[in-house]
């Protein structure tokens, strides 16, 4: 309560010091720059991305999306592989963030208070800083170096400890900007917390959390580093997530650094193609959430 | 007054077998989620063992990095990192809320959503793009325009003095700041969106402008949650590879100028991992790795502590 | 959303089922220099189409990670620009084997407009240009080197590679070679701590040309592959005999010529005293173990290995700007081969 009565406060000390028209001005000069700020963000993404497309719009075709890669000197070849990798890996790791993240968010939201819940958000927020590079170690360190096996699971593990932080506390938010007065009401009714906070406080925090998923994927797809050591990459078709698989990002790294034109457009097309499906599951997202809740996003 | 319930509190209803069950799978992620990362940081301590064995503490104070001769010291790469992550989280930090901002309280409904889906979209660019983009076009334009501008006016600052490549520590803050942009401004637009109407009423009703509205209450009244958003970003910062190390200059140097090359802690990592062989060599950079859990430490510690000198009491940020 | 999410899962099987059968062949795994990469991604998808039973699988992740993971046997085979030495032997614990496999060249690159014939470099110009000894395009020891030619008065910015390489190595030898100062004062090695106080580093070869080509007065130091796709101007170096020879496959197989007995204890070709060697040349090698511990894969890699520094898989360099080896070299390789159990 203090901080907000405490900027009435300032509110009411301006009214009384300045002059209307001089806030007024003060205003539209803030208004000004608050929309020069958006506008420069968004431009500047404008600018990245009309370069990616300037580069890679001339890859993308049909063969492209569906064949494997050809080497130097064969014409054609494409990133189908990479294509499924990237789904699968992202797909398992985000199957196995949401769990995690979300229990923990709920965790910290219901029992917020004393030194656990602070230590894990500490632990959280530090994890947010670690290199992906150091992140693909541990998961090789894990995972492949015991089995003496690359796999996609060990890349998805990885992805995982990438996307959690932000899961965590993004949930942990979310569920903590529902109004009390729900949950009491719902628990009045005679649920049990556990119906109370799946079905009705969760709910409502989804479009946060929804949020958060999507920059949480949008953060792994353009990841390279973890993939180094722990699904390795391949040339070839790969479902099974217990073996090397190709991934989108790490065929684009690995293409642009190349010395070969044919390929560098390649990695734009890829590069095209990355930043083209994170912006479709964005919307779709959003779009699926409009229509379930019928909530102005 | 701010936005989140103060205590969420533990209402009594656990009695249920349900509930019990309920409580135990929410102990159960989160105990998980804390083995995952202690377990993160006892292989990073593992694999560092040689190299803190052979330099102990010398490694952070030192400055030289020679593989040839088995010379590891880490303080420029620390200092790279600091002072890039400060550039980046400076630049997206102000830029971030205020577009978060205008989103929130300003922009009008055909505008909002379509905006801030674009500067979402920011995070989904991929790293090696950035870095990319960052080499063939932000790095003459920062050899060729931004650069000469700053010199000429600010260049009597060691800050601004020295030769100009293009890549150097402000190219690799400025391309951070961009990848870092999205985070702050989601996060803080959801925030702000969620603040009670009842509180920009009530400052409306008093006679404040929108702006003094937006300025003075409202985000006042969301900074905790801004604040956390900030830290997140800055971790992102501290931890990128790719894009920063095509346009740093990739230097092992301390200089006073943001113009010069210089390098940081991830880079290195990223740079030399997949070509190490010597067991000291791969200790000290994954040495490097354990550095940097502490440097995010450290500053996830300095920002808690400012937020409990903020708050008071209340603790949970 | 379920829905059609398992909508997707099902056609993903039934993709899935339609390639198996070209999953079913066995897949061997190598891994390591991404030098390496071009010519093994050729090589390898020609050896499959006409030996459909087997697959290579290789990726570049470095030449170190590459011995980590050879060491570790989660790969068949590694692939190094520099041979292991006796402390990477000793922690592989079982009897190694080493092949050359192919050639290749480092060239210097350098952006200086307004000089449109391409730049002469003698070696001890290089070394001091890397030591930071000569700061300007127009020193005399450059401007002797070129009558005739107007050197611009532009400060030399000095360009390598920041991520650990076998370029980097073979660059580092030759500087070595030339001048005792480089030896003692930096070294050879994939990551070294260069003198230059204007030096910046850069990510891979894309890095260091990319910087070069948006820097006017750099100088780098790129793969030959890298200048012959891009155009990239570079600059003719006298070698040791004497003679001004321009970077190409054909100066640096002849470096190659003059060295038969190369092997994985002698493996320096830089500075080489042929008339038309290219200074700044070096294998690459792949390491196998003598026993490899499952005996049909042993058999498998045999072939492969066979075929690949034969002249069938020789032939496939050129396309890639790749150089052969040298036909006794490639007779060195197959009798080293041969001692493998297959």
């Amino acid at each position: 309560m203090a901080s907000s009565s405490e900027g009435l406060a300032s509110a009411q000390l301006a009214l009384r010091y300045a002059g209307l028209r001089r806030r007024r001005v003060y205003a539209m000069l803030g208004t000004g720059l608050a929309l020069f700020c958006a506008l420069l963000a968004a431009a500047v993404l404008l600018a990245v991305l009309g370069y990616v497309v300037a580069q890679g719009i001339g890859s993308i075709n049909w063969e492209f999306l569906t064949q494997l890669p050809h080497p130097i000197g064969v014409p054609g070849g494409g990133v189908g592989n990479g294509i499924a990798g990237s789904f699968i890996m992202i797909g398992i790791a985000t199957a196995m963030a949401i769990p995690i993240g979300l229990l923990t968010g709920i965790y910290l939201a219901l029992f917020g208070r004393g030194p656990i819940p602070e230590a894990l958000r500490f632990l959280s927020d530090v994890l947010s800083g670690i290199p992906s590079i150091a992140i693909g170690l541990f998961a090789y360190a894990v995972l492949v170096a015991p089995l003496k096996h690359f796999s996609a699971f060990s890349a998805s593990f990885a992805f995982m400890m990438l996307m959690l932080p932000l899961l965590v506390r993004t949930s942990e938010q979310a569920i903590r900007t529902v109004p009390q007065v729900v949950r009491e009401g719902a628990l009045a009714l005679g649920m049990s917390n556990f119906r109370a906070t799946v079905r009705i406080v969760i709910p409502t925090a989804m479009p946060a959390i929804m949020t958060a998923l999507l920059l949480a994927i949008a953060r792994v797809t353009g990841e390279t580093a973890p993939l180094l050591f722990t699904a390795f990459g391949s040339q070839f078709w790969e479902f099974n997530p217990a073996n090397p698989m190709a991934e989108l990002s790490l065929q684009v790294f690995t293409y642009a650094i190349s010395p070969y034109p044919t390929w560098q457009a390649q990695a734009w097309g890829g590069a095209l193609l990355l930043i083209s499906a994170v912006c479709i599951l964005s919307v779709g997202a959003r779009l699926m959430l409009r229509r379930s809740q019928g909530l102005q996003l | 007054m701010d936005n989140l319930e103060p205590r969420f509190r533990r209402v009594a209803r656990f009695v249920s077998p349900v509930d019990r069950g309920f409580a135990a799978i929410v102990y159960a992620g989160s105990i998980l989620f804390a083995l995952l990362i202690i377990g993160l940081f006892v292989e990073l301590v593992l694999g560092s063992w040689p190299s803190i064995a052979a330099f102990k503490f010398s490694f952070i104070w030192k400055s030289e990095w020679d593989p040839v001769s088995n010379k590891f010291g880490a303080l420029p790469m620390i200092y790279g990192t600091v002072v890039s992550s400060f550039i980046a989280i400076a630049l997206a930090s102000f830029v971030g809320i205020m577009a978060a901002v205008y989103l929130s309280d300003f922009a009008p409904r055909w505008l909002a959503n379509p905006l801030s889906f674009l500067i979402e979209l920011l995070a989904a660019v991929p790293s090696v793009v950035y870095g990319l983009w960052g080499l063939f076009v932000l790095a003459p334009f920062v050899r060729t325009g931004l650069g000469p501008v700053l010199q000429h006016v600010l260049g009597w600052t060691p800050l601004f003095a020295g030769p100009i490549y293009g890549v150097g520590l402000l190219t690799g803050g400025i391309i951070l700041s961009l990848m870092i942009v999205p985070t702050v401004t989601a996060i803080s637009r959801d925030i702000l969106v969620a603040i009670p109407r009842d509180l920009r009423e009530a400052s409306m009703a008093v006679g404040t402008t929108k702006w003094e509205m937006a300025m003075r209450v409202v985000l006042p009244a969301a900074r905790v949650g801004i604040f956390g958003a900030c830290v997140l970003a800055l971790g992102r910062a501290l931890g990128e590879t790719i894009a920063v190390t095509m346009v740093i200059g990739n230097r092992p140097q301390i200089s006073a100028s943001l113009f010069a090359p210089s390098y940081t802690l991830a880079s290195v990592i990223a740079n030399e991992f997949t070509e190490a062989t010597t067991s000291l060599y791969i200790s000290a950079l994954i040495e490097l790795g354990l550095i940097l859990f502490f440097v995010s430490m450290i500053v996830n510690g300095v920002a808690r502590l400012m937020i409990w000198s903020v708050r008071g009491s209340d603790r949970t940020a | 959303m379920i829905r059609s999410l398992s909508r997707w899962f099902s056609t993903l099987g039934v993709v899935a089922a339609m390639t198996l059968p070209a999953v079913a062949a066995t897949q061997l795994t190598g891994a390591g220099s991404t030098f390496d990469y071009p010519f093994f991604s050729k090589a390898f998808y020609i050896y499959s189409q006409q030996n459909p039973d087997v697959t290579v699988n290789y990726q570049s992740i470095g030449s170190g990670g590459g011995i980590q993971q050879f060491t570790a046997k989660t790969i068949d085979f590694g692939a190094t620009d520099v041979p292991m030495n006796a402390s990477e032997l000793a922690r592989a614990g079982q009897p190694v084997l080493q092949l050359p496999v192919t050639l290749g060249g480092a060239a210097i690159a350098y952006n200086l407009p307004g000089v449109t014939k391409p730049l002469r470099l003698t070696r001890q110009a290089v070394v001091d240009i890397y030591l930071g000894k000569i700061t300007k395009w127009n020193d005399p020891a450059i401007a002797k080197s070129n009558p005739g030619v107007s050197l611009p008065d532009m400060p030399i910015v000095v360009v390598h590679r920041s991520d650990g390489s076998g370029t980097t190595y073979i660059f580092t030898d030759f500087l070595s070679h030339v001048s005792p100062e480089w030896k003692s004062k930096v070294g050879t090695g994939k990551s070294v701590s260069w003198p230059a106080p204007s030096a910046v580093g850069a990510k891979g070869n894309e890095g260091v040309a990319g910087q070069v080509r948006s820097t006017p007065g750099a100088i780098g130091y790129v793969e030959l592959a890298y200048v012959i796709e891009n155009h990239i101007p570079a600059a003719t170096l006298q070698n040791r005999a004497g003679r001004w020879v321009p970077v190409s496959p054909e100066t640096v197989a002849a470096a190659a010529a003059g060295r038969p007995d190369v092997n994985a204890s002698n493996f320096s070709i830089v500075d080489e005293p042929g008339a038309n060697a290219w200074p700044i040349s070096g294998y690459s090698w792949v390491v196998v173990y003598k026993k490899p511990s499952d005996a049909n894969r042993a058999k498998l890699l045999y072939n492969v290995l066979t075929w690949l520094v034969g002249p069938q898989g020789q032939s496939n360099a050129k396309s890639v700007d790749y150089v052969p080896l040298p036909g006794n070299v490639q007779a060195t390789a197959l009798s080293t081969l041969k001692q493998m159990q297959h």
